[in-house]
């Protein structure tokens, strides 16, 4: 059964400039999909949509999750269903405690979803399994959300808050920019650690290199607002091997119209 | 003549310089409303309003208001000093610990005169009232070297009384050379009142001293204060202080300070929170006297409902305080669009080679950080909630080292914001 759905998306920023023109797209649980595409392409405006920002309007199409109206729900409605974005540009949070605020996140989705809450010696628990994985030290939980954290540090607290939260849909946007290849890896290995079969990916990235480590089982070439090409990981290296500009001479006559 | 200024002269009986300061504050009156530091503060409620003195003694104070605040500490309620909820243990030797009303009493209240000291704008009309109407207050003074590691921690309660009370208070905290001290002022209402509070603190850091200084004003939402801090620093004197406007009706406060010794430092943070129809004004004069002196001051504000926060922040740098580091940073959330934030930063040089900085705003909450909260699954009033205590508990960090009293500071804020519905 298809776990994300989108139909037909249009949608216009600032009222009136059109971003995404059309795009579908099929995502069923355990896959792994990969959008690529060059800049201003929408790639972050369809990471942005499905998670809930505003200022975006949707002008035509729908979107599903696992069968519900997606875009009827509040950002953190689709939190509790499972939704997680992974921004590309973290927000830091002075004065907010990285725990603190992770553990009130777990517990409103468990809470929303009629689940026990968890109380600070189980969370702490789950805390510390997490932790391994992600090679992140534990003093960056005792700080501001992403306060004074390098850009590394930002995504892979990212990833963490993933690990924890345990969503059924992870979409990654852009988790590769400013990484060097460590951080990279350990970012990787994150997402590698959490996949399963229940769980479904959109890495979102603007490079190949991302998807040498995390193997994507369908990459969608994101041109102008709509998917132009798809298919497994090889087209991901004929577009490093030959850029964007040679996708735009392939362009099939549909998508141009 | 004012109702105000009539009520509160009725009984008087001083003589002297007391008499001469009620009689100027009398001919003088109250500010204009053109008066450039009352501009933003108006007075015309509170100048037709009267006030009965506070009586002596004041009725039982439920020791409940004061249980979670721990000895050495001093109680009053409605301006009037309470022994019996007063605990003095825990002080070492070289430190004194009393009320003005003892230290005018005791043997050389000369030592003790502070209500005769000059000081700048003593000719203000508050300031005029209190030196003459003042009859008690708190006194520290801590001796040569001596280090007090224990809060000393200052009550002031209000108390529901018949009819609306007035009273003055004069302070006196003093540090000699080298000492250190931390003091904790709590202004509490223990029930609804409308009284009005007149109070001066004087505050004198002497050479390599350092006093840590945190100011609590939670009390009745119906209730006026008028509050001075006139500190003075010396030599390489430290002061860190941090001020929560929380409560009040009506709440003034004139901070100001003299940096007059080389390398004297002042670290100086504080939170107005202005929700209902509550006044809250905060007016700093940093007076960067010696050279090679630094202050660094950061307020924040919040205002909702039909609130009202209003901020000065006033530097000067003399000429030959050469060397002088100055920050002053304004922060604040308009949460409606019937609340109202006036913030002024004004900054005077007239020395060389100063490193000077000041910066105001004003906005909402940072829409991101929202949709950050939120995508992770936290409801909107929630992650409302949460920014909201994060902003205003950004003042305390750079301030309060100790953890303890940083988390009792941060329940006081939450409360606050919580019982004010800001959230």
């Amino acid at each position: 059964m298809t776990m994300l759905k989108i139909e037909n998306l249009h949608a216009t920023v600032g009222g009136d400039r059109e971003i995404l023109k059309g795009l579908s797209l099929d995502v069923k649980p355990g896959e792994v999909h990969a959008i690529m595409g060059p800049n201003g392409a929408g790639k972050s405006t369809l990471g942005n949509i499905v998670a809930g920002r505003e200022g975006y309007d949707v002008t035509a199409g729908r979107v599903e999750f696992d069968g519900a109206d997606l875009l009827a729900l509040e950002p953190e409605e689709r939190a509790a269903a499972g939704v997680f974005l992974a921004f590309q540009y973290p927000v830091e949070i002075p004065g907010v405690n990285n725990t603190y605020f992770l553990r009130s996140a777990l517990n409103a989705q468990r809470k929303a979803r009629g689940e026990e809450e968890l109380d600070s010696m189980q969370f702490l628990k789950l805390v510390r399994e997490k932790l391994g994985v992600l090679h992140l030290d534990d003093r960056l939980l005792h700080r501001g959300v992403n306060e004074g954290f390098s850009g590394g540090e930002k995504k892979r607290n990212e990833i963490f808050q993933m690990a924890v939260l345990e969503p059924k849909l992870a979409i990654l946007d852009e988790t590769d920019s400013g990484l060097d290849i460590d951080a990279l890896r350990q970012v990787a290995d994150g997402v590698n650690a959490l996949r399963s079969p229940d769980r479904a990916f959109l890495v979102i990235t603007h490079y190949q290199r991302l998807l040498e480590y995390i193997k994507p089982d369908f990459v969608h070439v994101l041109a102008d607002g709509r998917i132009v090409e798809s298919g497994g990981p090889e087209l991901a290296l004929q577009l490093e091997a030959h850029g964007y500009e040679w996708l735009r001479e392939r362009k099939v006559p549909e998508a141009v119209a | 003549m004012a109702t105000l200024l009539e009520s509160l002269a009725s009984g008087f009986s001083g003589e002297g310089a007391r008499r001469a300061a009620l009689e100027s504050a009398l001919r003088d009156g109250l500010p204009h409303a053109r008066t450039e530091s009352w501009k933003y503060t108006s007075l015309r409620q509170l100048e037709r309003r009267a006030f009965s003195p506070a009586p002596l003694p004041h009725a039982g104070v439920d020791a409940a208001l004061v249980a979670d605040i721990p000895a050495p500490r001093l109680v009053f309620a409605n301006g009037r000093f309470d022994a019996g909820l007063s605990d003095l243990s825990g002080l070492p030797d070289g430190v004194r610990l009393l009320t003005m009303a003892q230290a005018l009493a005791g043997d050389d209240p000369r030592e003790y005169n502070v209500l005769g000291r000059s000081y700048e704008r003593a000719d203000e009309v508050f300031a005029r009232l209190n030196a003459a109407l003042a009859d008690d207050g708190a006194v520290l003074r801590v001796a040569e070297g001596v280090a007090v590691a224990a809060p000393v921690h200052l009550v002031f309660i209000g108390l529901p009384a018949e009819g609306d009370l007035a009273w003055h208070s004069r302070h006196l905290i003093e540090l000699r050379r080298g000492a250190s001290a931390t003091v904790i002022e709590h202004h509490l209402a223990g029930g609804d009142h409308a009284h009005l509070g007149n109070a001066i603190a004087h505050v004198h850091v002497a050479a390599n001293a350092t006093l840590r200084h945190a100011r609590v004003q939670d009390e009745s939402a119906r209730a006026t204060l008028v509050t001075r801090t006139d500190a003075v620093l010396a030599r390489e004197s430290s002061y860190r202080r941090l001020d929560l406007e929380l409560g009040g009706a009506l709440s003034r406060h004139e901070l100001n300070v003299r940096l007059e010794g080389e390398r004297a430092e002042l670290v100086a943070n504080g939170v107005l929170l202005a929700s209902g129809r509550r006044h809250v004004d905060t007016r700093l004069g940093i007076d960067h006297i010696a050279r090679d002196t630094r202050c660094e001051l950061g307020w924040r504000g919040m205002a909702a409902g039909r609130g009202r926060a209003v901020f000065h922040g006033g530097i000067q740098i003399r000429e030959g305080a050469d060397g002088t580091d100055a920050q002053l940073s304004n922060k604040n959330l308009l949460l409606s669009d019937t609340a109202e934030i006036d913030t002024q930063p004004v900054l005077v040089i007239h020395a060389d080679e100063v490193t000077a900085a000041h910066g105001a705003t004003v906005g909402q909450l940072d829409d991101n950080a929202m949709f950050y909260l939120r995508s992770r699954g936290m409801p909107e009033p929630e992650a409302r909630a949460m920014l909201t205590a994060a902003f205003v508990r950004e003042p305390l960090v750079s301030v309060v080292e100790t953890p303890d009293l940083r988390e009792r500071l941060e329940a006081r804020l939450d409360r606050a914001i919580a019982a004010q519905a800001l959230a």
